[in-house]
């Protein structure tokens, strides 16, 4: 199959190194402490922040850090075929485990001992990169919630098909069987949390994939600034300074 | 801007999804013309720089023309990423063959993605078909350039479809018919290449019948494709792959899976207009309709076995291997019988052949009608209307199908290229490359880029190389066949204080100037093989590498592969080792030269003695391969003498084989196993090996039953038992065993490359070398498998890093089965090239010679010629005469008259008088009689 075509263009007429369209949103559960949407082309997440609060299970309790809980989950109606999405499968477990991790490694647990942080994403429309979107929003709500964090963690995935790095695949593309790289960062400390790939790849190949996706965090980065700049902005107002 | 493009579409099981995809509109698609006023963009600007007419084709011209818009007539174009995606829908070959248009840089083919610019994107309407909605963005987009260039270009719409041109014209674009647009550039040769749509052929006049009167219906209509589909399910119908006999044009074999056996399909009426190679739908006649008899003759209506090479494997044996047994097993039904009802899909291409000859109708340079003859015989003849037949009828020529009506006896085909004078060889030859689909074209500028400066020498970083080790104090020599150019191996043996013997095998270091990526890799992965015709060899890799700067010529220091081995006097192999080297070979000898110095008993200069050592090694590895099973199996090649100046053959006779040839082989089979089990061992996923599988018992039967016939018994269960009992087979007389390996050859499949992950390792075996592993190692200057080993064997040793190619499986998998099909097209091509040259020999020298039979036929027999390594059918009763006087022995093999007087055996032996003969013209042929 042609991913790429001799033009340049992909199936949905990106290139090579365009991402999709992103949106985002905060605000979007007036219940959380924190919240957002975010949306990558037809992938829709949402999330929400519950916390810092006491820790629900005492036994859970860690003395001198908070704990953070994550849960992902996706609506029955995210993909085509509507279908019961159970809760505790592999995979939804697999990937909270995943954003709990890449959460956990940029907020500082230590200021905040003996108690809770949960993060809920929730998958609204699934078109490839959930993985990415849910940890985008996460850490808007993270921030709309107030929750101190070392930096903003941006994750953006990339992919190798006809011999083509491309960055943000659609679903088109993940299922297109080649590697699929999702790497989340801390762009302005400059460090990798999240990297993850269940396919072989040659290393120097892996590089320049990495390089893109990389590039594509810092994009999401700048995004997200903006949003948070522009909420800001909006709360400001509000309070009449 | 960003759309949404929902359609919905039926899972396999039968549930409807409705999908969502993102469809992205872009500004920054530009128009290709470098005169672009507009800003576009002028480095990808393909369109012809002056401002000549644009033209936009529709979807049904490029499906229906390619052969026209590959002529260079046809230029400045412009194809649309809607017609792109509508013609790959339809038909890949046309698709392919369009984007090496659009890649090809002396064409003015540009592809314009109107499907993402954002003006020129359509949605469809509502109630809008795909097809009114695809013309409808054909149409916008030919608007579009004509607003974008302004009024100084023209820009013309190509369509044959008269709505879509009406509709054109009304919005303001011009438009015109494929036709008027010929027409008006005035070369008359370029209107034969159009194909003339399939609604016009109904009032054209027949060629065959110019009656009107007297049309009717021929063939039935083809089942519509979802009652195909929905008897296909319920097994009504069996799909399988046409294949026609090769010797007997009206009789076609499918290969069905649902019925586990082949249906055969007797006449062109029950072929239902297939070609060979068609994939299709096939029902099975009523069982009293089985046919039996027809098929153990020898000739069938007016089409005859033809004499021809003997073959050297199953694969490429005349399938007649069943049809013995449906006359001996006459209490079983026979083999089921069958006629095509649909054709699934069309193996349609372009054929080489020429023009029935026919009178000139009056009026010449009007349009004639004539039918096409093809010189594969698989092939019917095809219609087709020509306005140069004067010069078309002692042509060779290409023609293309373009449609086969049910009204109409013949195909339907236009003229696609002249290649030359009939009888001419050099038309013949090329002929024989355009059949096999052989590249010999001359290497592109892209590709000769690639090469080293030449005069290219050894230079002082290649020997400071760490990675090459300097050899070139050994004394190596090459032995191959004489007036070998393209020498890719050399030996070297050199006894070692402890009695032991350093020997070495090098090959000529390719991947050192074919690096993984370039255009001269690539052309190479796609040519696969160097060609060896009688008269000319078509390379793969470009002459100055072949014939200087990989050959290890002697006296010159070349780079070079090699297999280390040290070796115990009884050729035990004590250890290994591979290294890229610097050789300097101190002689090239011939194979003739090699035998002769080791047979003269007063020559003992270190290269002879060298050569004495190899060949006592070499006997010793040989014995022990024999002994494990390898069989040593004979083929009729020949060997043609070629007159220096008129290239016409002079002699012909088997190609000798030497123990110095057999040396060789011992040592290059030796250097490809023990690479083939390094590589395998790094890279147990991605390694290429080659494998000959085991023949199954079908296909020894015809060697059985004729062993049986002669009183041999031969015991097939396994190699080593196959082998043991070939040695046990001497007859009376000394060609006896020959025969009986040639024929055993006959009974083996071929030898395929594969990619190791594709397989299971016990699949990997070689059968007939008793190896359970082999690959090619030894020949990367005429093979490319040998190329992707070096590779391998290279990064196996840490040399180089494994291209990124080895990665991919689909892709390795699919270079395998180029190399396959290049392969087989490549022996093909040399064996027709002998049969061409065979046939120029004969037609000055009918011969009187010695003839053996291996086969019986209820009408007579098929002999086979050792001195010329031809085989073909004597007939014992001419054609349409009975024949009831000669009796078959199916068990005895034994064809004998009625009276009792004569009586002939297999594998006995005649003599007979070749002779060439031309019974239908420009197909002449070389005909057997008994004398």
């Amino acid at each position: 199959m042609e991913y790429v075509n001799p033009e340049g263009l992909r199936l949905d007429g990106r290139r090579p190194m365009e991402m999709r369209q992103i949106r985002a949103e905060i605000g979007v559960v007036s219940r959380a402490d924190g919240s957002a949407s975010f949306e990558m082309g037809n992938t829709k997440v949402i999330a929400a922040v519950y916390g810092p609060r006491e820790v629900q299970n005492r036994s859970q309790q860690i003395n001198d850090q908070a704990l953070v809980r994550c849960e992902y989950s996706m609506a029955n109606f995210s993909t085509g075929d509507r279908r019961r999405k159970n809760k505790g499968d592999r995979r939804s477990t697999e990937i909270s485990l995943v954003i709990r991790q890449t959460m956990e490694a940029c907020i500082l647990t230590h200021l905040m001992p003996r108690s809770q942080i949960d993060i809920f994403v929730q998958v609204l429309q699934a078109d490839g990169g959930t993985r990415s979107a849910c940890i985008n929003a996460a850490t808007l709500a993270l921030a709309d919630a107030g929750i101190p964090m070392r930096d903003l963690v941006t994750s953006c995935s990339a992919g190798y098909l006809n011999s083509t790095p491309l960055l943000d695949l659609n679903y088109l593309e993940d299922s297109a069987g080649g590697p699929d790289v999702t790497i989340g960062i801390l762009p302005k400390l400059d460090k990798v949390t999240l990297l993850q790939m269940d396919a072989k790849l040659p290393i120097d190949t892996f590089e320049t994939v990495m390089q893109l996706a990389v590039e594509g965090c810092k994009a999401v980065e700048s995004y997200i600034r903006e949003i948070l700049l522009e909420n800001t902005k909006k709360l400001e107002i509000r309070r009449g300074l | 801007m960003l759309k949404s493009r929902a359609f919905t579409r039926q899972t396999r099981q039968g549930r409807v999804l409705k999908e969502v995809r993102e469809h992205y509109l872009r500004d920054d698609i530009y128009c290709g013309a470098p005169f672009c006023d507009k800003g576009c963009d002028k480095s990808s600007a393909r369109l012809s720089a002056s401002r000549s007419t644009i033209l936009v084709l529709d979807t049904n011209v490029v499906l229906n023309q390619i052969d026209l818009l590959e002529n260079p007539a046809i230029d400045n174009v412009v194809v649309l990423s809607v017609v792109l995606a509508e013609v790959k829908n339809k038909n890949i070959a046309v698709y392919n063959r369009l984007r090496a248009l659009c890649s090809n840089s002396l064409r003015n083919f540009f592809v314009f993605s109107n499907e993402y610019h954002k003006d020129t994107y359509v949605e469809a309407l509502a109630g809008e078909s795909p097809n009114d909605r695809n013309d409808r963005a054909i149409r916008v987009a030919a608007k579009w350039y004509h607003d974008h260039l302004g009024s100084g270009v023209s820009v013309l719409l190509i369509t044959n479809d008269r709505e879509n041109k009406k509709k054109a014209i009304d919005e303001g674009i011009s438009a015109e018919t494929v036709e008027c647009y010929v027409k008006s550039l005035g070369q008359v040769e370029l209107l034969d290449l159009i194909v003339q749509p399939p609604s016009e052929d109904v009032n054209m006049e027949d060629v065959e019948d110019l009656r009107p009167s007297k049309r009717k219906v021929i063939y039935n209509e083809h089942k519509p494709m979802s009652e195909v589909t929905s008897g296909l399910l319920r097994g009504l119908f069996h799909q399988g792959k046409l294949r026609v006999n090769r010797f007997n044009p009206f009789e076609a074999y499918v290969g069905s899976e649902s019925i586990g056996d082949e249906i055969i399909i007797y006449g062109r009426a029950n072929m239902n207009r297939a070609f060979d190679g068609d994939i299709v739908a096939v029902e099975l006649l009523p069982q009293e309709q089985w046919h039996e008899e027809k098929s153990l003759a020898l000739v069938d209506e007016d089409e005859e076995e033809d004499v021809h090479l003997a073959p050297n494997s199953a694969d490429d044996a005349p399938r007649v291997v069943n049809q013995g047994q449906t006359a001996s097993e006459e209490m079983k039904p026979s083999r089921p019988t069958g006629r095509v009802v649909g054709i699934i899909k069309r193996n349609w291409h372009s054929y080489c052949g020429s023009l029935e000859p026919m009178p000139m109708p009056g009026g010449n340079g009007g349009l004639a009608h004539a039918l096409f003859v093809s010189k594969d015989r698989r092939i019917p003849k095809i219609r087709i209307q020509t306005r140069q037949l004067g010069n078309l009828l002692d042509k060779r020529i290409i023609v293309a199908v373009d449609s086969w009506d049910r009204l109409s006896r013949y195909p339907t085909g236009h003229y696609v290229r002249t290649i030359g004078e009939i009888g001419d060889r050099d038309t013949e030859t090329e002929v024989v490359l355009i059949e096999n689909d052989i590249d010999a074209r001359p290497f592109s500028a892209q590709v000769l880029a690639c090469l080293p400066p030449l005069p290219w020498s050894v230079s002082s970083q290649d020997l400071t190389n760490p990675i090459r080790q300097d050899l070139r104090h050994l004394r190596v020599c090459s032995v191959d066949p004489p007036g070998c150019r393209d020498i890719d191996d050399a030996l070297h043996c050199m006894p070692l204080p402890n009695g032991n013997f350093e020997v070495g095998v090098h090959i000529a270091d390719v991947t050192n100037f074919v690096h993984p990526g370039t255009p001269l890799d690539d052309e190479a992965s796609q040519r696969g093989t160097s060609v060896y015709l009688v008269e000319r060899r078509i390379d793969m890799l470009p002459k100055p590498l072949t014939e200087d700067i990989c050959s290890l010529r002697a006296d010159v220091e070349r780079l070079a592969f090699s297999v280390i081995w040290e070796m115990t006097p009884d050729a035990e192999i004590i250890s290994t080792r591979y290294t890229k080297s610097v050789i300097k070979s101190c002689a090239a000898l011939s194979y003739v030269e090699a035998q002769a110095r080791m047979d003269d008993s007063r020559l003992v200069d270190p290269i002879t003695s060298d050569l004495r050592n190899l060949n006592g090694l070499a006997k010793i590895m040989r014995q022990r391969r024999i002994d494990k099973g390898a069989l040593t199996l004979a083929s009729a090649e020949v060997k043609f003498q070629i007159d220096t100046e008129t290239h016409d053959p002079l002699d012909i006779g088997m190609y000798q084989i030497r123990e110095a040839n057999q040396m060789v082989e011992e040592f290059m089979l030796a250097a490809n196993v023990a690479v083939a089990e390094k590589i395998l061992k790094h890279f147990p996923l991605c390694s290429l090996l080659r494998r000959h599988p085991s023949p199954t018992k079908e296909m020894l039967e015809p060697l059985l039953r004729t062993a049986e016939a002669v009183g041999l018994s031969l015991d097939v269960t396994s190699s080593k038992a196959l082998a043991d009992s070939l040695d046990r087979a001497v007859g009376d007389d000394p060609y006896f065993n020959k025969l009986i390996r040639i024929l055993a050859t006959r009974c083996m499949t071929q030898a395929v490359y594969f990619c190791s992950g594709d397989l299971s390792p016990p699949e990997y075996i070689h059968y007939g070398l008793a190896s359970p592993l082999y690959t090619h190692f030894t020949s990367p200057i005429r093979r490319y498998a040998d190329v992707i080993v070096h590779r391998l064997l290279a990064a196996s040793l840490g040399i180089y890093k494994l291209p990124g190619v080895f990665q991919d499986r689909p892709k390795l998998t699919s270079i395998s089965d180029n190399l396959n099909y290049r392969h087989r097209n490549a022996q093909m091509a040399s064996r027709a090239s002998v049969e061409l040259h065979t046939l120029v020999f004969f037609r000055k020298r009918p011969t009187d010679t010695e003839a053996r039979i291996v086969k019986i036929r209820s009408n007579g027999f098929i002999v086979f010629v050792p001195k010329y390594g031809i085989e073909g059918p004597v007939y014992l009763t001419s054609k349409g005469e009975n024949a009831g006087e000669w009796l078959v022995d199916e068990k005895q093999q034994r064809i004998r008259k009625v009276d009792g007087s004569v009586s002939y055996g297999v594998l006995g032996t005649v003599r007979i008088h070749m002779e060439v003969v031309e019974p239908h013209p420009n197909r002449p042929k070389l005909q057997l009689t008994l004398v």
